[in-house]
């Protein structure tokens, strides 16, 4: 999902056709063993069989499934196209979505209802209120949670540390200390990506790492214009400058995997990034806890920032349709489902109730912090990944963050500016 | 004399080669009305409008003109184009008359030479933003091969650079332009009367003098066009930006096209998007409608 945020010409110009191969392909409806379309942005190997588990659940249901992938990082080609097909009257049965659009839609009212499947399946006691308050609009179910990914996660090449005699830190300074210890022994100490989501991944770890769970609601999710503005959002910037000395000069615009390759490789030590990462560290054959680390960001052990993929239905006002959406919203819901599909992906389940037995060492842990993030009201909703607030305002805080990252500017001005650009997005 | 008048078979066929023209051309015109001048005005009320994610009709005043103006990233991208325009137009104009002087001096193979100077122009700005990323790219390209000759302590970092990264973005502009600017002035230099540069020699004028005082001041109507040209090139640039920098590092080559797709596109501010896409079409026109005016009127007078 996080496959690629700069588009490469290719994808320009898939964006260009779609639309119109779209419309062609749009004359079959649903045949009479009933189909589903189902638009999502999971186009990369492990995206792409992950969503083959739901393929083959709804298969046994006799329902057939029509693809439609939109490629695109953080699937913003997707959502275009999405609307278009919503303004032109004809929705999809199903989509993926993040946060704020599933909000969006239910707001005009596109939305079928999912509350007669949440009931009798009790998704009121399983998904975590966090959660549930994406998925549900006005007190009404509007979408199937997939999954949890978290963003407050660091990945750690474990060759490095045991070499340098780095323990897994505990608190920010112990984590710059141990950074320091790599950039003296010539290894890269953060592998970093420099794209404008990516530099915000990372800018909302220090900000629940300095300030706290309080303080990263009421700045990044409540947008309090004090909170913005106080001393802890300049130390905030203040701390995110230090990590920053620790990433290499050829950083800007580097995609997140190839990120996650210098750890792999041995170039750098850690990275922070969201536990998609570890489907690198999967994909390149190594295990957790013997070749790679996996913690959470020090100073932020007690909370999870995380984002969701939802699964909107539409209402098409059909009852087969119908149908087929309550019988895909069961199965995206049921425990066997959940389990299945998170450790393909490398998620963790949004719901909170099952045993995390199958998942590897990395999940098994993030599912228990999770669990406990969720009971003690520390789990937010990422801002880099829509999670915190609306679309406008989280571009506006890329902005400034982005800035921040790409030039010398104080502390101070960042943290005023930041106020600035939110107050602009909101006004 | 009158319609009514002439034989009927006579009068049909008049009527009809009277009519047949505008019959052919009124598709294509209400076409054009409809998709180019129905969406301006559409646009134009979008940027007057509440629009978000969708569409919305609901009046809303200068509501978006103010946030645009606002904005921190637009501040950014007007700069940029400042910039990029700027230099984009200037190193072009120069630069394509010097190639056009030079190559003008009955030299061999010039039709080859000519060619070469040409064919960026035939590349897309999408192939030319992605080979000058590798190009300029500090870990893939100059600066690591110039390294690895030998010459360790060099640097060229300006694509990685929030202050430089623009400048990268008109060295790949002006390549791809600079060889059709050149064309443009071999024409205009071909079509100079050579009598009076006869004359001028034989008064005993040093060459120099011939073209800045007999030779460049006629080539005026091709400067004229080369600054159109190249401007409104330089204000819809979108694909070079994207394919080269992404708008990065940052920000910092954000542009007023990158700007306005984002803002339509990625952040669901449909009004600003529309907001700043009316005022690029403004400075075009501003450009544009007093040249096609003057152009149009030259053959009357």
């Amino acid at each position: 999902m996080y496959a690629k945020m700069t588009r490469t010409p290719l994808e320009w110009l898939r964006y260009a056709v779609l639309p119109l191969a779209l419309g062609v392909a749009v004359g079959a409806h649903a045949q009479d063993g009933g189909e589903v379309e189902v638009l999502n942005w999971w186009t990369s190997g492990g995206e792409a069989k992950a969503l083959g588990a739901l393929k083959d659940g709804l298969a046994e249901e006799n329902i057939g499934w029509r693809n439609m992938p939109v490629a695109g990082g953080a699937g913003t080609n997707a959502m275009a196209v999405l609307r278009s097909r919503i303004t032109s009257g004809n929705p999809p049965t199903a989509a993926q979505v993040l946060g704020y659009d599933a909000r969006d839609w239910a707001e005009r009212d596109a939305l079928a209802n999912l509350d007669e499947v949440a009931q009798s399946e009790g998704w009121d006691d399983v998904f975590p209120a966090a959660i549930q308050a994406f998925a549900k609009y006005d007190g009404h179910w509007i979408s199937a949670p997939f999954e949890v990914h978290s963003t407050n996660w660091v990945w750690a090449n474990k060759a490095i540390m045991d070499e340098l005699g780095i323990e897994q830190p505990e608190s920010w300074d112990a984590f710059i200390a141990s950074l320091e210890t790599a950039q003296e022994a010539g290894y890269t100490g953060l592998a970093y990506g420099g794209q404008s989501w990516q530099d915000t991944t990372v800018f909302e770890n220090v900000v629940l790492a300095t300030g706290g769970a309080d303080f990263y609601r009421s700045s990044l999710i409540d947008l309090d214009p004090e909170a913005l503005d106080s001393d802890t959002m300049i130390e905030t910037f203040d701390n995110f400058r230090e990590l920053l000395a620790f990433k290499d000069d050829n950083s800007p615009g580097r995609d997140w995997n190839l990120a996650t390759a210098m750890v792999i490789n041995g170039d750098a030590l850690y990275q922070i990034m969201g536990d998609w990462a570890k489907g690198e560290f999967i994909n390149a054959g190594l295990q957790a806890d013997e070749d790679f680390m996996c913690f959470r960001t020090p100073g932020t052990q007690d909370a999870v920032t995380f984002n969701s993929d939802l699964m909107i239905m539409f209402d098409t006002g059909n009852a087969q349709q119908q149908q087929m959406q309550h019988t895909m919203a069961r199965i995206i819901g049921s425990p066997d489902f959940q389990i299945a599909f998170s450790q393909i992906k490398g998620s963790v389940p949004a719901r909170t109730d099952l045993d995390a037995g199958p998942l590897d060492a990395c999940a098994q842990r993030g599912y228990a912090q999770v669990q406990s993030a969720a009971e003690h009201d520390t789990l937010m909703g990422s801002l880099a990944h829509g999670y915190a607030a609306p679309a406008s305002v989280k571009n506006a805080v890329f902005d400034i963050v982005a800035s921040f990252v790409n030039s010398d500017m104080p502390s101070d001005v960042a943290a005023e500016q930041l106020a600035m650009a939110i107050r602009g997005a909101t006004s | 004399m009158s319609d009514t008048a002439a034989p009927p078979g006579k009068g049909a066929r008049e009527r009809l080669q009277r009519w047949l023209p505008k019959l052919v051309l009124s598709p294509s015109c209400v076409l054009i009305l409809f998709f180019v001048y129905g969406f301006i005005a559409w646009t134009s009320y979008i940027s007057f409008s509440n629009s978000g994610m969708l569409p919305e009709y609901t009046w809303a005043g200068l509501r978006q003109w103010s946030r645009l103006w606002g904005s921190w990233t637009w501040g950014i991208a007007l700069h940029n184009i400042w910039v990029f325009g700027l230099l984009y137009i200037v190193s072009c104009t120069l630069l394509g008359l010097l190639l056009a002087i030079l190559l003008d001096q009955r030299i061999r193979a010039e039709g080859a030479l000519r060619t070469v100077y040409l064919y960026p122009m035939a590349l897309s700005f999408i192939v030319t933003g992605t080979a000058w990323q590798w190009f300029l790219n500090p870990g893939l390209g100059l600066e690591k091969t110039v390294q690895a000759l030998g010459w360790e302590s060099f640097s060229f970092n300006w694509l990685i650079d929030s202050n430089m990264a623009i400048y990268t973005v008109v060295i790949a502009a002006v390549w791809q332009a600079t060889g059709f600017i050149m064309a443009m002035f071999l024409a205009g230099l071909r079509g100079i009367d050579g009598e009076m540069i006869k004359a001028a020699q034989i008064d005993g004028a040093p060459a120099w003098k011939i073209y800045l005082r007999i030779i460049i001041p006629q080539l005026r109507p091709v400067f004229l066009s080369a600054v159109v040209v190249l401007a409104h090139l330089a204000i819809k640039s979108f694909d070079l930006i994207v394919a080269m920098t992404g708008g990065g590092p940052g920000n910092a080559t954000a542009v007023p096209a990158t700007f306005m797709y984002s803002y339509a596109f990625s952040r669901n501010e449909m009004g600003i998007a529309a907001a700043s896409a009316v005022f690029m079409l403004a400075v075009i026109a501003a450009l544009i409608i007093p040249y096609l005016y003057s152009e149009l009127r030259e053959p009357r007078s």
